[in-house]
């Protein structure tokens, strides 16, 4: 047996994983799911990032395809992104085992909503297990590649920032035997869906997804807690914990395979308890599919949907407290770093009055004091068809006011998609969009991308060169400025672009300053390894 | 209500090694062959706003979080962030502020939280080579000694309050 050991979710998840035999790790970082792909890396499994979700969960498919066993992570937003492969890989199955880890984060500890994607477990036919702390985490994840394999279907499991940031004791077990080798075999009808394949697949998936209910029914990923009869408290996830503090006397039905749901299960536990309780963070997903079967349960009140739960809260939930709730004192707000390069940035925003489409990352802290340049943030790439659409409507004036601005990483991610539709569908008055180029994926942890020309591990890989890019794409200018060193020769230049009819890129271009000296290493390294005549460069 | 498990909440600010010294305190009492949760919300923190982690222990301990006004232990490693962390603390629950050690008086200003540790550790009990192996499996070699002597000192400072 191996020792026991305290990790938090993300690194009982990657552990789990490479004891599972995964062949492949890929995913985009996102605040709680980082730390999963750069600990399987660590620990020696195969890791890598994909510019975006979308792409990272297409290569973890054609891994799985060609019968390997794969993990891709990211966050709950990550998985609109990757959304549309995920809908029709329920379809199409996969050869080996893929497991989708979604890192949601009830209360937005650090997102910009607080979506449920066990909604995504129903709405694709994706099967969803949810662990409640690390060792489950670590169990739950070897179950759903033996889940995943066994009914050849990509398996989610829904984690949330409580899971994958704390640290519990978690023993791992061994490891997985027979872990078949990758091989391509053709299946033509189960893997290209055009509609005359897609419609018999759809019939397999709800064949598969009622096989698996079945068989969830006398599933050890659930369990009862015998307690008093007089109340019973149906639960998932992080809330299981809360539960058993909150009403140590309650009978309990703590659910772990929670798509699809075991129904008898549950229907029988609800009959023997004379209240039965619905106790889960987030929507009422568990509460409306229970009452669906016609099991009559109670939810919680409204005002429990937003934010996190916690003992003091459950406690409410069961007492059917109403009353608002403490508020507790302010902390104090993240904010740029002094000497960030972005400082320079916004204070010039702020200066000549611009009407700033921003985008997600550090540099967002841009709208706070003493700044307060930026007028919107949806999600990653939207900076620039917001920007776009508020030129095409707004009176000239203002039109010239817009502006875009973009991270590296973010660029990378989705922004590309939005410089193609600005030089496609161009404003009468142009347009500017900057892109803050400090060299790394700070907001996350500083993880590397395509235009940091490293991999994940730092090593050496092809760069995307994003100026090249930008004039390709059919950008009038592109220039690359240090906003720091220059700070008026910038101001200069977003004032003449602003005043121009022309679709201008300003790369501001300064590395972080948290990441430079890690910069400046990896890259000393990785020369010394490229020169050195027993690497074979990519 | 005093359960059998122990609360000891951290608070300060992103940069200070908030994170680092809950890591430490929850291994020292692993490594004592307790049940251990530690929660903590990282994100925006890195960049310098407020952090605080919980660390419970005992036979089992269900929710990773400290409930409102149950810590047994409050260490705020940063002077502002003692007001808006204050109600974590249970009545009677000891509070363990910044004014207590002179950081500037450290070897390495840095070594601050883990002096901190040192004061807690005067007024806990759990054994003093528990702590020690946490903060060496914690820190790499070259800065241990300085933390060593931070976390001495940090002993004495507790011994005598
Ligand atoms: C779809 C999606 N994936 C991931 C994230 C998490 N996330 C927020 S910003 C960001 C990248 C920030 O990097 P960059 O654009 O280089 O800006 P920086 O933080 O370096 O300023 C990431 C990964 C997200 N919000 N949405």
């Amino acid at each position: 047996m191996s020792e026991r050991k305290l990790l938090n979710g993300d690194e009982a998840v990657a552990q789990a994983a490479l004891d599972a035999g995964v062949t492949l790790g890929t995913g985009y970082p996102g605040t709680p799911s980082t730390e999963i792909l750069e600990n399987l890396d660590l620990i020696g499994g195969r890791a890598q990032w994909a510019p975006n979700e979308k792409v990272a969960l297409e290569v973890g498919l054609g891994a799985a395809y060609a019968g390997a066993r794969v993990l891709v992570t990211m966050k709950h937003v990550g998985v609109n992104v990757a959304a549309d492969p995920l809908f029709t890989a329920t379809y199409t199955g996969v050869h080996g085992a893929l497991v989708l880890i979604s890192a949601d984060d009830p209360g937005m500890a650090s997102s910009q909503n607080e979506q449920d994607n066990r909604r995504y477990a129903l709405a694709s036919g994706c099967p969803m297990l949810e662990p409640s702390d690390s060792q489950e985490a670590y169990d739950f994840v070897r179950t759903a590649f033996d889940i995943s394999a066994k009914w050849k279907i990509p398996v989610m499991l829904r984690m949330t920032t409580r899971v994958c940031h704390s640290r519990t004791v978690v023993q791992a077990k061994a490891k997985a035997a027979n872990v078949s080798a990758p091989a391509f075999v053709r299946d033509i009808r189960g893997k290209v869906m055009i509609p005359a394949y897609a419609r018999p697949a759809h019939k397999l998936l709800r064949q598969k997804l009622g096989e698996m209910a079945a068989w969830n029914e006398t599933s050890e990923l659930n369990k009862v807690i015998v307690g008093s009869k007089d109340l019973g408290i149906i639960t998932s996830a992080i809330s299981y914990m809360h539960v058993r503090e909150a009403a140590p006397e309650a009978s309990v039905l703590k659910l772990g395979f929670t798509y699809p749901l075991p129904i008898e299960r549950i229907r029988q536990f609800a009959a023997g308890v004379t209240r039965c309780v619905v106790i889960e963070e987030g929507d009422p997903y568990l509460v409306e599919s229970i009452r669906a079967a016609g099991i009559s349960v109670e939810g919680k009140p409204e005002m429990y949907r937003y934010g996190e739960l916690n003992v003091d809260r459950v406690k409410r939930i069961i007492a059917g407290d109403v009353s608002a709730e403490p508020v507790p004192p302010r902390g104090k707000p993240p904010q740029l770093c002094n000497g960030c390069p972005y400082r320079t940035v916004y204070e010039v925003l702020k200066r000549l009055d611009c009407i700033v489409a921003g985008d997600i990352g550090c540099y967002t802290l841009g709208v706070l004091p003493p700044f307060e340049a930026m007028d919107t943030c949806v999600c990653m790439g939207a900076s620039l068809g917001v920007g776009l659409g508020m030129r095409h409507v707004l009176p000239e004036q203002e039109a010239r006011r817009v502006v875009s601005i973009i991270g590296d990483s973010t660029f990378m991610h989705t922004g590309v998609n939005g410089l193609i539709e600005m030089t496609y569908n161009p404003p009468t008055t142009g347009h500017v969009l900057i892109i803050l180029d400090n060299g790394t994926t700070a907001m996350t942890g500083q993880q590397e991308h395509p235009a940091t020309g490293r991999t994940l591990d730092h090593g050496p890989t092809n760069k995307f060169i994003i100026e090249d890019f930008c004039k390709a794409a059919g950008a009038k200018n592109v220039d690359i400025i240090d906003p720091v060193s220059k700070p008026a020769e910038f101001e200069a230049m977003l004032k003449g672009r602003l005043a121009s009819n022309d679709l201008s890129v300003i790369i501001a271009r300064k590395p972080c300053l948290l990441a430079a000296g890690k910069i400046r290493e990896y890259e000393k390294i990785n020369a010394e390894k490229l020169a050195s005549a027993s690497y074979c460069k990519v | 209500m005093k359960t059998a498990v122990t609360n000891v909440v951290f608070a300060g600010l992103g940069g200070q090694g908030v994170v680092k010294a809950s890591d430490i305190m929850a291994d020292a009492v692993f490594r004592c062959g307790h049940d251990v949760k530690k929660a903590e919300v990282h994100g925006m923190s890195q960049r310098g706003g407020s952090v605080s982690c919980d660390v419970r222990y005992g036979k089992e301990v269900f929710s990773p979080m400290v409930p409102a006004a149950q810590a047994d232990y409050l260490v705020v490693l940063s002077p502002d962030q003692v007001d808006n962390n204050r109600q974590a603390l249970r009545p009677g629950g000891v509070l363990i502020t910044p004014d207590l050690v002179d950081a500037t008086k450290l070897e390495n200003a840095k070594s601050l939280n883990v002096a901190m540790l040192g004061v807690l550790a005067a007024k806990m009990d759990v054994p003093i080579e528990k702590w020690k192996e946490a903060i060496a499996a914690a820190l790499p070699e070259k800065l241990l000694e300085t933390n060593l002597r931070a976390f001495e000192t940090g002993r004495h400072i507790g011994a005598r309050l």
